[in-house]
């Protein structure tokens, strides 16, 4: 039996099982973040002035730009599995069309980031601070990529072949996961740019 | 070419319904069944090679420095000095990996991979997993990782050697291999996760219809809370290795303190000020729930072995279940305890002492409903019987010993000797490992369609449990007599040199288990293809897979499947027979017994006729 037989058969929960693995699954990345939290807790206070002096080195306003860009994201992810659960396919495309742009943007504004770090010799192993800040926000944007790939090929099918309204189910789940990745930079941003 | 056309046409004839390729059905299959069978033979295979790695330990344990038999000449230098001997260097290569392969290659993918993607489907009555395409890349990320991990053998400086916690800073500024450990333990962590989110879906949504979460079997309510546990501490561990591949590869300093001065090592990139005991936390936050990952599906195994060979109903069902979730919760919050000597708040040491020792109640109250269960019991000694019973003993002796350890004032003195090898092995050998000798030895009626040879297998569980006992026992002795856990050569200490004769032993004990698992592995294998059919329910045991026929086709079940009753109704009153499958209709009780009292009644015209 494949999933896409077994999500349209009753299920004991209710729920069918794309969403419920997906919020187990995320209960697993929260705990994968959580990680990388606790150590941010215990090194900053380990090293409170060189975490204050770095942070002050980050790009508050480009970070501005991008939390809006990912919330943008978010907001239109969630409209595209809307118009495709009410059977309006030009929309869903439409509104997947902005998510996947506004998670390359994302992507952009990172790298733009990361350069301009690069370029003041500033790298992961310069101090404790830029050492979280890397990891964490690289794997923030690992799961950015992540989500970018079946968005990616949601539209692509969509524009060959047409993407079913019975599939809407997918485009849910994956939405979960994006909102979820939108989450973790929201709790990302004031943690790394805003408290000190 | 000829091979595979020959076995596609076999499995044609065997009533497929539908035919597939032999990629499909062999390597890159989606069946659960399919795919339980691949974890066990990978990790027998890894079982294998630690347990080698395990023998060159105790060979230079007993006789340090002498050449190792037979094939010491044959060994790469980089193992062995000319003569044959275990070189140090090796040694700590080989205490990591005999850890790092027992506990992740083979304890966990056999208790969990094996039993909970064949046990899980066939139990609750679905015909695969939630996710059977997941599943299966769960299982291929798991070989992928074990050859990762050795893959250290080819690299400048050999295998990882930090032992198999990999405390930092050494393991943070160790080889090439070390780094291979940490990327293939986060693959082996991935493929954990996928399977806990596949095991978890798949018990809560795809229950046979009338099937009530406590009609579960002990089995599948095990690998169920051992799947959430999986899904929360498995990232944690991920994230932490992640930060100590950036430590090992970008030079970054989580891990690492202040002004670290490492002859082998270019320090100037790296900026200190990080903390060492950061990384215990967060290994320990796994890595002790990571014991119950490994000993509560076996609990659940052995639950069910007892019941049926007892025939009779498992005391106290939803005792054990709550005991179950009880071990699990109290399992998250006493990871400091490993950690009394690593340098803590006496405070929080206490704190984490009384949590520890609190996981003894749900422990006595599995114990307990274990022996209450076999009680007054018609106990038959079939292989599974033997091996489960040896669990429940074998549990005790390592759950007794783990109260020394849990009490901080002991630890201190008994810390990081061979008493916590003794101990760690009666729980992870004596406990998971003869968990799965009587699993497999259950369900392999039900996995191969033939029973496996009864003579062989009691042959096997008694040699491997009086040369465990052996070799495991007196590592207590050793351990309170201040033998270190981790000494390359004993005999460099005066204190420890009246102790040679007991290592001795344990080495000539060791031998004897590790030979003895050939009998096994043949049992295996041969019953496989020559071994006698076995019929649909051999055990007359009640739970549903053995309902479906042996070994069930693509999509398990031949019929409509619905629960009436839990799982463990032996000697029913309700019925005539001593067992009674959960699927049972009330009509077909009442049918059996009408046909049974007619039966009787016939017999005794008979006999008054006569």
């Amino acid at each position: 039996m494949s999933t896409l037989a077994t999500t349209h058969t009753q299920t004991n929960t209710g729920i069918y099982h794309g969403k419920l693995g997906m919020w187990v699954f995320l209960a697993s990345e929260i705990m994968f973040f959580t990680g990388f939290f606790g150590a941010f807790i215990v090194l900053r206070n380990l090293n409170i002035e060189v975490f204050t002096a770095s942070a002050h080195q980050l790009d508050k306003v480009v970070a501005t730009i991008n939390t809006a860009v990912l919330i943008t994201s978010s907001l239109t992810m969630a409209l595209s599995h809307l118009a495709l659960e009410r059977g309006n396919e030009a929309k869903f495309r439409l509104f997947l069309t902005i998510t996947i742009i506004c998670a390359f943007g994302f992507l952009g504004i990172k790298t733009y980031e990361y350069a301009s770090k690069f370029s003041h010799d500033i790298y992961p192993w310069t101090n404790n601070f830029f050492a979280t800040y890397f990891t964490m926000t690289g794997f923030h944007a690992l799961h950015v990529i992540g989500g970018l790939i079946p968005m990616i090929w949601m539209l692509g099918k969509s524009m060959v072949k047409g993407y079913p309204q019975s599939m809407h189910h997918r485009v849910e789940t994956l939405g979960l996961y994006w909102h979820f990745v939108d989450l973790v930079w929201i709790f990302l941003f004031p943690t790394l740019y805003l408290i000190f | 070419m000829e091979a595979v056309l020959h076995t596609e046409k076999h499995e044609h004839n065997e009533a497929h319904g539908h035919s597939e390729s032999f990629i499909r059905k062999y390597i890159f299959s989606t069946d659960h069944k399919m795919i339980a069978k691949q974890f066990m033979f990978t990790a027998i295979i890894f079982l294998f090679i630690g347990g080698a790695f395990a023998l060159f330990i105790r060979w230079q344990l007993a006789y340090p420095g002498e050449p190792i038999p037979v094939i010491g000449q044959m060994l790469p230098s980089t193992w062995v000095n000319d003569a044959g001997a275990v070189t140090a260097e090796w040694y700590t290569q080989l205490l990591t990996m005999h850890g790092s392969i027992m506990i992740f290659a083979v304890i966990i993918p056999l208790l969990v991979g094996t039993f909970g993607n064949f046990a899980i489907p066939l139990m609750i009555g679905a015909d695969d997993m939630a996710f059977p395409f997941l599943n299966m890349v769960s299982f291929w990320l798991f070989p992928v990782a074990g050859i990762l991990m050795m893959g250290g053998f080819f690299m400048e400086g050999g295998m990882a050697a930090a032992g198999w916690t990999a405390y930092p800073p050494l393991s943070a500024i160790a080889s090439m291999g070390q780094t291979l450990w940490i990327v293939a333990l986060f693959l082996i962590g991935f493929s954990s996760i996928l399977g806990g989110v596949n095991y978890v879906t798949t018990i809560l949504n795809m229950r046979a219809p009338g099937m009530k979460m406590f009609d579960l079997p002990m089995t599948v309510w095990a690998v169920f809370i051992t799947a959430i546990i999986i899904t929360i501490g498995t990232p944690v561990l991920a994230s932490a290795l992640a930060m100590l591949f950036m430590d090992n590869f970008l030079h970054t300093s989580f891990f690492q303190p202040e002004n670290l001065i490492v002859p082998t090592r270019d320090m100037s990139r790296t900026a200190g000020g990080g903390q060492p005991l950061l990384w215990q936390h967060l290994f320990w936050f796994y890595s002790h729930p990571a014991v119950y990952i490994m000993i509560l599906p076996g609990m659940g195994v052995v639950s069910d072995i007892l019941a049926t060979f007892s025939r009779k109903p498992l005391y106290g069902y939803k005792a054990m279940v709550f005991a179950i979730i009880a071990i699990a919760f109290l399992g998250i919050v006493v990871w400091g305890h490993h950690m009394f000597q690593s340098g803590m708040n006496p405070l929080l040491g206490t704190t984490f002492m009384v949590s520890t020792m609190v996981i003894a109640v749900p422990s006595a109250i599995k114990t307990f409903n274990w022996l209450g269960t076999m009680w007054r019991g018609q106990m038959q000694f079939t292989t599974p019987m033997l091996n489960a019973v040896a669990f429940v003993s074998m549990f005790v002796v390592g759950g007794l010993s783990g109260i020394f350890m849990a009490s901080t004032p002991v630890d201190v003195f008994i810390h990081d000797t061979y008493f916590i090898v003794g101990h760690i092995h009666y729980v992870l050998f004596g406990g998971s490992l003869f968990a799965v000798f009587a699993g497999l030895h259950y369900w392999f009626p039900k996995m191969t369609g033939r029973m496996y040879d009864e003579r062989i297998g009691k042959w096997h569980f008694w040699i491997t449990f009086v040369t465990f006992n052996g070799t495991f026992f007196p590592m207590h002795i050793l351990g309170v007599g201040g033998m270190m856990r981790r000494i390359f050569d004993p005999t460099v200490y005066d204190f420890l040199k009246p102790f040679q004769p007991m290592n001795e032993f344990i080495t000539i004990n060791a031998m004897i288990l590790g030979f003895a698992q050939f009998l096994l592995v043949y049992n295996l294998v041969y019953s496989w293809f020559k071994g006698r059919k076995a019929k649909r329910n051999p055990w007359r045991a009640n739970t549903l897979e053995w309902q479906a026929p042996s070994p069930p086709p693509h999509g398990n079940f031949d019929r409509a499947l619905h629960v009436y009753h839990g799982p463990y109704e032996y000697s029913s009153p309700l019925t005539v027979q001593d067992y009674l499958p959960q699927t049972t209709s009330p009509e077909e009780i009442e049918e059996q017994r009408r046909h049974h009292e007619q039966r009787l009644q016939q017999k005794n015209e008979q006999d008054t006729h006569a």
